[in-house]
């Protein structure tokens, strides 16, 4: 079988302000990072293909990444822990994309990988979209669950899944070929192995453009992306407020006065 | 779609370096120079720049008429008939633009034995309340809910959308967007009519750390999900104002490659996190998981939820679904009481838009008091006790 794991490089701090006085991003360390979403993502598909394996069933774990070529290091990354091949959509024509073209990019190398299985992030915590997973699943029509938490059962034609809802767990059955987001619930990722390390460290990292992928140009990057960012701006600044100390019952009566002026008791 | 800098006007202040969250933009000699490949035409350096001097060409065009859009959809949220609490949200929020643009605001509800949920839905601010009633649609699935409401924007062209951003909202509404060819804001807190007549749809980005305004200038219906507990609800009156308008979907929109098994409802969250209006959420400052047990009972006072930071999560504490922060939950809750929390980025990030947030901790110097509207130093194992023994006091009548 053929599983694939969608990745996003994103930077390793979210904690970006923008200068009220220069109006620019205060950035503290520019470091980058795989989306920690997408290491629980890559995490379940190593252990799909184990447990295809137990069923004498071969497969191939595939990342993939849509990004600037500094993405190659997420990618090897990725190979050092679990992941056997990678394959980089890199081209200038990709740039500015939103999660419509984002997901027209990354169906097509589905499609091109011949997928029976893809994994992503529940969402990613730059964009914090959680839309990219499900939009691959229409540009190339894979059956979809969000949240993923638990696979029970797996074969090369269905699995049986749990989703973490808002109040609860869904059980469901999903007919392969099929796109999974994953929750951090679903696992804990291992670290890397020696093996991948070695092995990262001379793959060769194919890099696809629009063009091997034969998409239209309109549809790519900015061009075919429907939305548009006008303004990035800071968030009201929220201020510590008072403080107090002292015995526990004052610091209690204090609190309930506080809590009475919003809640009803 | 084009970059550049007018080399004229660049004054060579490196303010466009600094803003560049892809570090794009570097100078070369005075001059500010941007590499379009790691360019991801955000635009900060646009706004940064005070002299004007970089601009941004798109050459887009509409590829239909977009006129022939009208009115604001709101996507009725229901589980089991009951309406999902953002949905009051929703026609408060659609309300607004749908008479800003002068047209109608019509709700949408797809499920299975809807004539109650239909006539709550009526009682609202709303002109049209659509049901769409099958057995298929009992609950939420990808491909039958994506196709019915993607079939419907072909049929009825409105010219905004509206889901809550939960669970279904997100996935269902980005398969809708995708299918339609338009765009799709994600977990939106403000929405507003411009001058134009766009829809300018604000939203956290990187944690909540930074706010970023979008707009889906070429392609309709412009689609968004909506924040839950952060556009004030609209209120039901007494009777039916709505039309009611019922439609059968076609059979072969409602095929579906997913089959629901079972529900396991999560006993351990009384009420919902995500519902809550109170929160009481504990760290690894609550010592031992049996703590939790003060901060139910502090909830279940203030009729509120449980949450935990990560660490408490990890420690195995508190299960997953009470987790918040940037791999946790996102709350908006009216009051936030964080307990033994250190208040790192990543929790921050989870809770800091709530109305008013209470911290109790330890240290005095905890980054959680620089959020927090009401601080208290002390150890939230007494200060808790004490709180509830406090609270039922206050209940008990006098004399009993
Ligand atoms: C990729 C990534 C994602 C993450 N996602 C999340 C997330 O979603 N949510 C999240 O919460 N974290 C997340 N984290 C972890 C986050 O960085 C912090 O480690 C975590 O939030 C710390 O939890 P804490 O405040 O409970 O523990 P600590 O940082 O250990 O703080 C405990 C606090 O309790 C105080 N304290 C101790 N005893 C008492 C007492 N008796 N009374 C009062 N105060 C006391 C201490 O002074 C201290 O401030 C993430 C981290 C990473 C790297
Ligand atoms: N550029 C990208 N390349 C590969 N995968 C991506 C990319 N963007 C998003 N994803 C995947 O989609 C998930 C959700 O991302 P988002 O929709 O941006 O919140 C991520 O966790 C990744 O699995």
């Amino acid at each position: 079988m053929k599983i694939i794991v969608c990745i996003k490089q994103v930077p390793q701090t979210t904690n970006v302000k923008i200068d009220p006085v220069t109006n620019t991003l205060v950035r503290e360390g520019v470091e980058s990072q795989i989306n920690p979403f997408d290491l629980y993502a890559l995490e379940e598909a190593v252990r799909v293909k184990e447990r295809l394996a137990e069923q004498g069933v071969e497969s191939t774990v595939t990342v993939i990444s849509m990004g600037p070529p500094q993405v190659d290091a997420a990618l090897r990354e990725a190979l050092t822990l679990g992941a056997d091949e990678a394959v980089l959509l890199s081209d200038r024509a990709f740039a500015g994309a939103d999660t419509w073209a984002t997901s027209y990019a990354l169906a097509a190398a589905v499609n091109a990988l011949n997928a029976d299985l893809v994994f992503c992030g529940m969402q990613a915590i730059d964009g914090d979209t959680a839309q990219t997973g499900p939009g691959i699943t229409i540009h190339a029509e894979f059956s979809l669950a969000t949240y993923v938490s638990k696979i029970d059962e797996i074969t090369e034609k269905r699995a049986t899944v749990h989703r973490l809802l808002e109040d609860g767990y869904e059980v469901c059955e999903v007919a392969l070929p099929a796109l999974f987001t994953v929750v951090k619930e679903i696992n804990e990722p291992r670290t890397p192995s020696l093996r991948g390390k070695m092995r990262a460290k001379s793959a060769r990292i194919p890099v696809w453009t629009a063009a091997d992928l034969h998409l239209d140009p309109e549809r790519c990057g900015l061009k075919g992306s429907p939305t548009q960012v006008v303004k990035v701006f800071s968030p009201e600044h929220r201020a510590g407020g008072e403080r107090w100390e002292g015995d526990a019952p004052e610091l209690a009566a204090k609190l309930l006065e506080i809590v009475r002026e919003r809640v009803t008791i | 779609m084009s970059i550049r800098v007018i080399d004229d006007k660049c004054k060579g202040c490196t303010l466009c370096v600094k803003a560049c969250p892809t570090m794009a933009v570097k100078m070369e000699g005075k001059l500010a120079t941007i590499a379009v490949e790691s360019c991801n035409f955000c635009g900060s350096c646009v706004s940064a720049c005070k002299f004007k001097a970089i601009v941004i060409e798109i050459e887009k065009q509409a590829r239909e008429d977009l006129d022939a859009y009208t009115g604001v959809w709101v996507f009725g949220e229901q589980h089991d008939g009951h309406l999902a609490g953002v949905v009051p949200e929703l026609i408060g929020a659609g309300r607004k633009l749908a008479d800003a643009r002068g047209r109608e605001l019509s709700v949408v509800v797809l499920g299975h034995e809807l004539d109650a949920l239909g006539e709550e839905v009526a009682k609202y601010p709303v002109d049209k309340v659509f049901l769409y009633d099958h057995p298929k649609l009992a609950r939420y699935r990808p491909e039958p809910y994506s196709r019915v409401l993607a079939s419907l924007c072909r049929r009825y062209k409105p010219e905004i959308v509206l889901a809550g951003a939960t669970t279904i909202g997100r996935g269902f509404l980005s398969r809708v967007a995708v299918d339609l060819y338009t765009g799709l804001t994600a977990d939106c807190t403000g929405l507003e009519v411009g001058e134009d007549g766009l829809l300018y749809q604000t939203r956290p980005a990187f944690g909540g750390n930074i706010m970023a305004t979008i707009l889906c200038p070429y392609t309709r219906p412009q689609m968004a999900t909506v924040r839950h507990k952060v556009m004030p609800a609209a209120l039901p009156g007494d009777v039916v104002r709505a039309e009611i308008i019922r439609e059968t979907p076609t059979e072969q929109l409602l095929n579906s490659s997913v089959n629901i098994l079972e529900f396991i409802p999560d006993f351990t969250q009384k009420v919902n996190l995500v519902d809550a209006d109170v929160i009481v959420s504990g760290g690894r400052g609550m010592g031992k998981p049996e703590n939790f047990a003060l901060l139910q009972e502090l909830a279940d006072l203030l009729g509120g939820a449980v949450g935990s930071s990560r660490a408490a999560v990890d420690a195995g504490w508190m299960p997953y679904p009470h987790q918040v922060g940037q791999t946790g939950k996102t709350v908006c809750p009216k009051l936030y009481i964080a307990c033994g929390i250190s208040g790192a980025v990543q929790h921050l990030a989870g809770m800091s838009s709530a109305d008013c947030i209470i911290a109790i901790n330890k240290d005095k110097d905890a980054p959680i008091f620089q959020v927090a509207d009401f601080g208290f130093v002390g150890d939230a194992l007494e200060i808790v006790p004490e709180l509830i023994k406090q609270i039922k006091a206050a209940r008990t009548p006098v004399g009993v």
